[in-house]
């Protein structure tokens, strides 16, 4: 078992904190099968996006959790804090389009010191919000009002919750955070959200805890609703899965345990066709702490740019210029495509 | 150090199909059958194979299914106890050979 961190990659210095370091591994001449070639499989030659319907944000990095998989490499010492200008910028954007969804992100979102002025302004658009919450930060010291909060304005609520066992989860999000996460999570039952009646979404995602694809979204969520109910008296929504992308923390453990060439030759072997022509960038723009703007979350940790004259900066935001644009790809595209797929809304094949 | 089991060999399971495609054909259509959802779920399924391939000391099927069970969401509590299942049956299958001991025990004995 790799040891638990209590700090980032980069508060460590280590090289696979920089994003050019984890490009030359996953794109290496290794023999592997490309990304592009496997893509024309689906009949496509180009993975291309569609008119934007989801405006994801990444409003910081900094996170009261240090989790052993995560692709942002977030962490209490990160500093990357999207500012009120950029979060102003983000929603004279949101303002001039049909976007109906924003997905708040991090780090953990919470901890941004504007995000409740955020969240408000955004709410002026009548937009619908998601905030992928990691939990934890909802039970500590100067965040209890936020269940409140996130209720009031109606706001679905997204958290990952890797297995429904304390051991399991602790090993990969750090010592006790189960046992913060129930907490939680009995606070937000409390205030209704997971309840149908409510109209509060509460929605679970499970990450693999290791190297290995995650289980059919369906058959884990029921597992997951028995397992919380009988020993918790917890409900939620829904269950989404997420496949580990290799990039980031996730990257450094692969390696670390000797399974990254198991584990690529894993995905590629899982390609399905079906999953790649529904992957979450075609229909998402990601938007960084900084206000750059990108395919999707995974390719602005890597650094990868909008291409091809798309606007590069949240401030020159122009959906014609999005619609039908190529979309950038590389080896660590396997993961959203593998198996049953995977997005930030789960399985998606 | 050389070995006669290999984990790159794995993979190759389907060579098996040379010399005698419509064997493999049969069993590999079967073999998908059994593993579906049935009465029983995959998981379930995947514990039993697990625990089978303990009695039947099968390197190959071990670290197959011990990735297949994770994958349908097992967890190691599980997967241990599937394995104590397999050893429980396998000593208590000899175990239980001693009442032949006893038996022929009883007959030579006064």
């Amino acid at each position: 078992m790799i040891k638990a961190r209590n700090k980032s990659m980069k508060a460590f210095g280590e090289s696979l904190a920089n994003a050019n370091e984890q490009l030359k591994i996953i794109n290496q001449p290794d023999g592997l099968t490309r990304f592009e070639e496997k893509f024309k499989e689906t009949g496509e030659s180009q993975l291309i996006s569609k008119e934007p319907e989801i405006f994801q944000i990444n409003i910081g990095k900094m996170c009261n959790q240090v989790c052993k998989h995560c692709h942002v490499d977030a962490g209490p010492d990160r500093k990357e804090i999207m500012t009120k200008e950029t979060m102003q910028y983000c929603i004279n954007a949101l303002a001039k389009t049909n976007i109906q969804t924003v997905d708040l992100t991090g780090g953990a979102p919470e901890m941004n010191p504007d995000f409740k002025w955020f969240v408000s302004e955004i709410k002026k658009l009548n937009r619908h919000i998601m905030v992928r919450s990691n939990l934890t930060i909802l039970v500590s010291n100067g965040f209890e009002d936020y269940p409140k909060f996130l209720a009031d304005n109606k706001i679905e609520i997204i958290s990952s919750l890797p297995y429904y066992t304390a051991s399991n989860t602790d090993r990969q999000r750090g010592e006790g955070v189960f046992e913060k996460s129930i907490k939680a999570m009995r606070i937000l039952n409390e205030i209704g959200y997971g309840k149908e009646e409510s109209g509060l979404i509460f929605n679970i995602v499970y990450n693999p805890i290791g190297a290995f694809l995650p289980p059919k979204q369906e058959s884990l969520e029921k597992d997951y609703k028995r397992e919380l109910w009988n020993k918790f008296g917890l409900v939620f929504n829904n269950l989404y899965t997420i496949t580990n992308l290799p990039i980031s923390r996730f990257l450094d453990y692969l390696i670390e345990s000797g399974n990254y060439d198991n584990y690529m030759n894993k995905l590629i072997s899982a390609f399905n066709p079906s999953a790649a022509l529904n992957v979450m960038c075609k229909n998402t723009i990601s938007i960084g702490w900084d206000g750059q703007l990108y395919d999707c979350d995974f390719n602005q940790m890597l650094e990868l740019p909008l291409k091809n004259g798309s606007p590069r900066h949240i401030k020159d935001f122009d959906t014609e210029f999005l619609n039908n644009r190529v979309i950038v790809t590389g080896q660590h595209c396997f993961g959203c495509a593998a198996g049953a797929g995977s997005s930030c809304g789960g399985a998606t094949a | 150090m050389e070995t006669y089991y290999k984990p790159e060999d794995l993979p190759k399971f389907d060579t098996m199909k040379e010399g005698s495609p419509e064997l493999w054909e049969k069993f590999s259509d079967w073999y998908g059958a059994v593993f579906a959802e049935g009465a029983l779920s995959e998981r379930e399924k995947t514990l039993i194979a697990l625990a089978v391939a303990h009695a039947v000391q099968c390197p190959y099927c071990i670290d197959a299914y011990t990735q297949a069970s994770l994958e349908k969401g097992s967890n190691l509590e599980q997967m241990t106890e599937a394995v104590h299942v397999a050893c429980a049956i396998r000593g208590g299958a000899s175990l239980v050979h001693g009442v032949q001991m006893k038996n022929v025990h009883a007959k030579l004995t006064m």
